[in-house]
């Protein structure tokens, strides 16, 4: 009979606290709006896409949904990685295999000799960083240039290219 | 001249009590260095921008020349400290601690040493206004002596802004090993004193303080004994205890007034000025012979250096030169540090100039760590806190730093810290703590760096993205606008139009 | 000319972890003399043994985690930690439950959370509590002092060496015969009893002038050993002047209201681990407060906590119970007590 008893009251606590946590669950969620800014926040704002999404908030966006995993950001690399899962207490995974890995941070410049002034790459750029018009050489605003590399395939002459930028540290400085 | 009573000081938090190792160098008195063969100097001595050469390869220069010029509000010139033949314009290693290269302009003297004829002395320095002592000390590329090598113009200009009330002359010199403000004040007291007037009637200010650690009984005999010479009522001669870092810039300004300089700020911001002994000295040496910044007095001491001395060492000259004008060096010599002890920095070749930063050579004794020992796990002693001169808590900056929590190092004043050293030496751990302050710094400003750039590129992404929304909607609405306006029977109508119209058959 | 890259500074420190844990050791060295002198070889035996087990199971946590075993165990936090426990525990005690104590000290206290440096509760402390809640009992029998007018049998060292490896007893004496109750818990059960101070004093030969006899005299040299390490700067002030104020206080009020029914400051001074915890054990600076302020915070609530368990709670003594429960308000304390920084508001 003791046992009997034992066995209701645990039933009886496990159901009062799972009720009381679905119930949290439920009206406790934390604003949806909120979480993708803050998961856009810990992404370097590269907006390369290469993660499959057309920029940093997108891929924030099905973070939170949920319907991707947080190993897709080849420019934030590990550390981008870790603060994710930190900031959503996940699991801190390897940058997923089918992207290319991390590259040193750099810019894009143009070879002023070679460009046509064709201004294929203008449109191309996520953070406006190159300027010209058609017929006019164009130039990348290297303090603007998130490196994103989406100006290079674009370009008909191949005038542009990834330079290494110098140590932040020092810019930074 | 006053001396004031040294219970008016307030209590710096913490410090240290460090032995002196001055004996040896502290003789009074100041020899002179041969000018070398060649001479090199950089265009960046000091803390701020380059100067910008201003000669070419080949050019002949003289003594006190202008050979590169200023460049900004935060930069100080350069001038050719004897006469010879410029040589070479060309990148070298130069003696700092955040850049190890610079543009370095080589002179091959020619051993005459004749003086550049465009040299003026300041006309009636005692009533020079505020803006020609400014241009003088300017174009004489003056800068702080103490070893940050501040350009003085800009401290100055600063302080005219600021409104500041009191200059305060730091003659403190506390860390160990180095003399050669001690030298200076026991030789050159009158020049001291008179640039001190030179500034104080410029600037228009009323008081003055020369603040002399109290383990320097001849510099302060000197000092009274210059007043009556070059007395004034208005500097008042004050007794600083023995502790280290006393004598640096904000710890100096709390001792003698209490006031505290904000945490980012400089003294001037609460009406503080606060000039090195030497810089005094070199105003002095300008307005009257008119010579700019081309010597300066170094304290060349240690173990491994055999004549251990005060020596008066022209810019430019290799380290190697004074180190052999010094003696040479004995068999202990393995490290070479220029500056002090507790905050200098370790030179690993003396084939480097001197620098208008280069206050005190020393080439490593016994005292001198040879190694890191092993670090172990910090032990929470509170030790460290105990003796920050800044009250901060080194423990709870490391943990910080070494677990990650780089957010919080702003709110625990990472950037409060003085690098003074003072955590390391107390430190029963054994744990380069200043290192990884000075780490954690840079790490610091990287970190804030890139989130600004990614906070910029998000603005600019995200606006993009709105606009090309809002063209797309506009494209879409004007679609709709046609498809909406658009009469269906439109061509038919034209059609009938068309064949309605007179002659129209007869096309 | 080539030289040593190297950072500043250059100076070498003077101090080390391994120089710091042996002076505190050392500085209980002339207590444990006096301790040998009026309890016999007990104390003495106990501390070989602790240092033994302690530095036994630092080694196997160290050779367990893959740290290096040698450079690790000369930091002689281990040592320490078997000193402060030997003191701790009664000098009469089966070796098990003594190397249980150590056990728990170093592993669970220490090991568990890290080693050195990172446990959050004081691990000769925790031991302690750990074998005081397992083996209460045994933890409570305690020699009286070998003084020539207390009459008591006193055991023979073949005797005594029998019990401490097998817990057992010649037939014909009882452990009773040979414990005594301490005057902590003659002073409970008298507070019990409505026994006036005095009259328990009187009746039982147990008390010296503040404390229990022979204790008293430990205590002097405890507190001596903590006036030397003051003197030499490896422990601040604040902690043992917060810890006797803590517990001073209360007990000066609480004898004065009670008109002398409970035990006085004297009393408390001289009684139980008071010198000890406030000299050698809240001073354990990984597992104290450090700031000047929050470690006076702490101290007082060590001395409070203690003096509040004596009085009203289940055991004769609270040191331990308070330093741990003060232990862990000690990440909240530091929180609230950082200094104010030079040039900054707050």
């Amino acid at each position: 009979m003791d046992i009997v008893s034992a066995i209701a009251v645990l039933a009886g606590i496990a159901l009062v606290a799972g009720l009381a946590l679905t119930l949290a669950a439920r009206t406790l969620q934390r604003d949806a709006d909120d979480v993708v800014e803050r998961i856009n926040a810990e992404l370097p704002q590269t907006q390369c896409a290469q993660c499959g999404f057309p920029g940093c908030r997108p891929y924030a966006e099905a973070i939170a949904q949920g319907d991707v995993d947080i190993n897709r950001c080849p420019p934030g690399g590990d550390a981008t990685i870790a603060a994710l899962a930190r900031l959503l207490d996940r699991d801190i995974i390897a940058l997923d295999a089918s992207l290319p890995p991390p590259a040193p941070p750099g810019v894009a410049i143009i070879d002023e000799e070679r460009c046509i002034g064709c201004a294929r790459c203008l449109p191309a750029c996520p953070v406006d960083a190159i300027v010209g018009a058609h017929q006019f050489m164009h130039t990348v605003v290297e303090d603007l240039c998130t490196g994103c590399e989406l100006c290079i395939a674009p370009c008909p002459v191949d005038c542009l290219e990834m330079v290494a930028t110098d140590d932040n540290a020092e810019r930074a400085a | 001249m006053t001396s004031a009573p040294t219970e008016n000081l307030h209590r710096l938090p913490g410090g240290l009590r460090l032995p002196g190792f001055k004996a040896q160098s502290a003789t009074g008195e100041i020899r002179e260095v041969p000018i070398p063969g060649t001479l090199i100097l950089p265009v960046r001595q000091h803390a701020g921008s380059a100067a910008q050469p201003i000669v070419a390869v080949g050019d002949r220069v003289m003594r006190g020349q202008p050979i590169a010029r200023a460049e900004g509000d935060f930069s100080a010139s350069v001038h050719a400290s004897s006469s010879g033949t410029v040589v070479a314009i060309e990148s070298r290693a130069i003696p700092a601690r955040e850049v190890s290269e610079a543009v370095c302009i080589i002179i091959e003297t020619d051993g005459a040493d004749t003086p550049w004829d465009g040299l003026a002395p300041i006309t009636n320095p005692l009533a020079a206004t505020p803006d020609a002592l400014l241009e003088a000390i300017g174009k004489a590329g003056i800068v702080g002596l103490g070893g940050a090598a501040f350009p003085t113009l800009a401290k100055l200009r600063h302080a005219v802004d600021a409104g500041v009330d009191t200059l305060i002359l730091n003659g403190v010199e506390c860390e160990p090993y180095i003399s050669c403000d001690d030298a200076l004040m026991r030789n050159q007291a009158v020049e001291i004193l008179f640039g001190t007037r030179i500034m104080l009637t410029a600037l228009g200010l009323r008081q003055c303080a020369i603040g002399i650690e109290s383990d320097k009984p001849e510099a302060w005999a000197a000092f009274t004994e210059a007043a009556s010479i070059e007395g004034d009522d208005r500097v008042q001669l004050v007794a600083i205890p023995t502790v280290y870092p006393s004598g640096g810039e904000d710890q100096l300004v709390y001792l003698l007034t209490g006031r505290e300089v904000p945490s980012g700020g400089f003294p001037s911001d609460v009406g503080a000025l606060v000039h090195n002994v030497g810089t005094a000295a070199a105003v002095a040496d300008l307005a009257l012979t008119g010579t700019p910044l081309i010597s300066r007095i170094v304290t060349v001491t240690g173990e491994g250096i055999a004549n251990p001395g005060n020596y008066r060492v022209r810019l430019g000259i290799p380290i190697a030169d004074v180190a052999a004008c010094a003696g040479g060096y004995t068999e202990h010599a393995k490290r070479l540090i220029m500056g002090g002890p507790m905050t200098g920095v370790a030179l690993t070749d003396d084939a480097l100039p001197v620098t208008k930063a280069c206050n005190c050579l020393i080439a490593t004794g016994p005292a001198v760590r040879t190694s890191f020992e092993p670090e172990r796990p910090c032990i929470r002693c509170g030790e460290c806190a105990r003796i920050c001169p800044v009250r901060l808590q080194p423990q709870q900056l490391l943990r910080a730093h070494r677990y990650g929590a780089g957010d919080t190092l702003d709110g625990l004043g990472l950037i409060d810290c003085i690098e003074c050293g003072c955590c390391d030496l107390v430190c029963p751990s054994h744990i380069p703590l200043t290192q990884s302050f000075r780490d954690a710094k840079l790490a610091r400003r990287i970190d804030v760096y890139e989130r600004e750039r990614a906070e910029r590129a998000r603005e600019r992404f995200e606006r993009r993205q709105e606009r090309e929304q809002a063209r797309a909607d506009a494209q879409a609405a004007e679609t709709e606008r046609l498809k909406q306006g658009a009469n269906p029977n439109a061509i038919a109508e034209i059609l009938a139009r068309k064949r309605g119209t007179p002659g129209g058959d007869e096309d | 000319m080539r030289f040593e890259p190297a950072l500043s500074p250059y100076l070498r420190p003077e101090t080390g972890v391994g120089a710091v844990m042996r002076e505190v050791s050392l500085a209980l060295l002339p207590a444990a003399v006096i301790y040998f002198f009026f309890f016999g070889f007990g104390i003495l035996f106990n501390i070989a043994l602790c240092i033994a087990a302690c530095v036994g199971f630092e080694a196997l946590a160290l050779k367990l985690r893959g740290l290096p075993v040698a450079t690790t165990l000369s930091d002689c936090s281990a040592i320490l930690t078997g000193v402060l426990l030997a003191f701790a525990l009664p000098t009469y005690l089966p070796v098990w439950v003594t190397i249980t104590a150590c056990g728990a000290a170093v592993l669970l206290a220490k090991h568990v959370y890290g080693g050195i440096g990172f446990n959050p509760f004081n691990p000769a402390m925790l031991g302690y509590a750990f074998v005081l809640i397992a083996f209460p009992v045994a933890m409570s029998s305690w020699l009286p002092p070998a003084i020539g007018d207390l009459d008591y049998v006193r055991p023979s060292v073949l005797e005594r060496l029998t019990y401490l490896f097998t817990g057992g007893w010649p037939a014909g004496l009882e452990l009773d015969a040979i414990t005594r109750a301490t005057p902590l818990d003659l002073v409970r059960t008298a507070a019990r009893d409505q026994l006036m101070l005095e009259e328990l004093r009187s009746a039982s030969p147990m008390f010296g002038d503040f404390g229990g006899r022979g204790w008293e005299w430990i205590g002097n040299f405890i507190a001596l050993g903590g006036g030397w390490l003051l003197y030499r700067g490896i422990i601040r002030w604040h902690i043992p002047v917060a810890v006797l104020a803590g517990m001073l206080i209360p007990a000066t009020l609480d004898s004065v209201i009670t008109g002398g029914a409970s035990g006085g400051p004297g009393f408390h001074l001289f009684s139980g681990a008071t010198l000890l915890g406030a000299f050698f054990i809240a001073t354990d600076p990984v597992s104290a407060a450090t700031s000047p302020r929050g470690r006076l915070i702490y101290g007082f609530g060590i001395g409070f906590i203690a003096w509040v368990i004596r009085k009203w709670g289940g055991y004769p003594d609270g040191i331990a119970f308070a330093v741990l429960l003060m232990n862990a308000a000690v990440p909240l304390i530091d929180h609230f007590t950082a200094p104010r920084i030079l040039g900054r508001e707050r």
